[in-house]
């Protein structure tokens, strides 16, 4: 896993219980708003249909770097949150790193006690689609 | 003594008025003693991004789901998390969230299983206060915790279980709340969310499909008039007021908003929700189905 994201479930999984959803709402207000390219061009994003609120995301790969993208509105705060763990944690790496990441690395976290599985599946939707974008733009010469 | 109920001529109209109160109402109510507001929403984080000041949070996995059985919590769980909020049996508590208060229906109606007296709803829930302009703020309340005693659950009156549904087949009432696509089996789960949960698509026999939102007002999240409600729910569908009728969703969250509409609104003293719903349903060997 990349150093970066290997971090964050750490800090997680470390923070007691009770602080793990402000933990969580600290990431969700951390995510970056989307570049004027992609905020005048919302067709070019992709929605997460495994999130339960409006999610949408914008992979840009190249040989050596895979940049994030993701825009979710302020009333759904958790999805945002997952979005901004993600985007810290892989925001910057290389493709191999990206698809290298566990589909389940979310597990160690500590938030399943908090949030219900299936929003925590959200996460793997969002983690799933940016592995294969990034598979995809590779297999087609990047 | 509970709090005053709201006069609002449209609320007034209602079977049971003091199940509903205004945001006008809740602002000029906020301070008083007795009063407790419940945020429940769909979003875990959202209270902890703003709430009406005061309100306390009550989340409808952590805090009203059994963690190990696919249950609510126990009679000595509720009487905890009742007396970490500060809220007594005599405390009137008004719940209010996002989503056309879906998820503060659903509170309201878990806390209805444990018997608490007064329980009302915010009318057009957290949308409409914010749209309105009106205070939130991201301070958490520490209220001082009360004594709330240990009461049974009671499941007899308001839930229903896989086996009596199974026998109120051709005997009853039955209305699916769920969206068209959902009732039909053309989806598993409402469009845009993640299609998995059961393992067979399509509705309980004899079921009329009325999706829960046909009861809120599009634009502000309110709950329809009475004459609009009735339109529905007993013109459109036949439904009438003695009815034994037994409603579910998914997971028997949404059927919690149809129960409410039904019971509180419309007067209807015979309503069920069936918690278990689609995601038991479709997933229980040898129970009909239809497409």
């Amino acid at each position: 896993m990349r150093d970066a994201l290997h971090e964050i479930v750490e800090e997680f999984a470390d923070t007691p219980k009770e602080l793990r959803l402000p933990l969580l709402l600290d990431f969700a207000n951390a995510l970056p708003p989307l570049p004027d390219r992609l905020e005048d061009d919302r067709d070019a994003m992709e929605p997460v249909e495994e999130c339960q609120a409006p999610l949408f995301l914008a992979v840009d790969v190249t040989t050596d770097e895979v940049r994030l993208f993701f825009d979710a509105p302020p009333e759904a705060p958790t999805s945002r949150g997952f979005a901004s763990v993600l985007h810290q944690g892989l925001d910057g790496g290389t493709p191999e790193e990206v698809l290298a990441t566990p589909n389940d690395f979310y597990m160690s976290m500590g938030l399943d006690e908090l949030v219900t599985p299936l929003r925590m599946r959200g996460m793997a939707g969002m983690l799933a689609r940016v592995k294969r974008r990034v598979a995809e733009e590779m297999a087609s010469g990047g | 003594m509970p709090l005053e109920f709201d006069q609002d001529p449209k609320i007034q109209a209602y079977a049971h008025p003091e199940r509903l109160v205004t945001t006008e109402w809740l602002a000029a109510h906020l301070d008083d003693p007795g009063l407790v507001v419940a945020e429940s929403d769909e979003d875990v984080l959202l209270y902890d991004t703003g709430h009406i000041p005061g309100a306390v949070k009550i989340d409808w996995h952590a805090d009203l789901n059994d963690p190990l059985t696919r249950d609510y919590v126990d009679a000595d769980a509720f009487a905890a998390l009742m007396s970490a909020k500060g809220i007594t049996p005599e405390t009137t508590i008004v719940f209010y969230g996002d989503q056309n208060n879906w998820w503060a229906a659903y509170a309201l109606w878990v806390t209805s299983l444990f018997g608490h007296a007064d329980v009302r709803l915010l009318d057009g829930g957290r949308k409409k206060w914010m749209d309105e302009g009106r205070p939130m703020t991201t301070d958490v309340p520490s209220p001082a915790s009360a004594d709330y005693p240990v009461t049974a659950r009671d499941d007899s009156v308001i839930r229903a279980y896989r086996e009596q549904v199974l026998a109120h087949i051709g005997n009853g009432k039955l209305v699916d709340v769920r969206s068209p696509g959902e009732y039909s089996g053309e989806l598993l789960h409402m469009a845009d969310y993640p299609q998995e949960g059961a393992l067979r698509g399509g509705h309980i026999p004899t079921a009329a499909n009325v999706p829960w939102r046909r009861a809120a007002d599009e634009d502000d999240g309110t709950f329809l008039p009475v004459d609009a409600l009735r339109a529905i729910y007993q013109d459109e569908v036949g439904l009438q007021s003695g009815d034994d009728v037994i409603a579910y969703c998914r997971i028997g969250e949404r059927s919690s908003h149809t129960w409410f509409v039904l019971t509180h609104l419309l007067g209807f003293d015979n309503v069920r929700n069936y918690d278990g719903s689609w995601v038991e349903w479709g997933n229980a060997v040898r129970v009909p189905i239809e497409k």
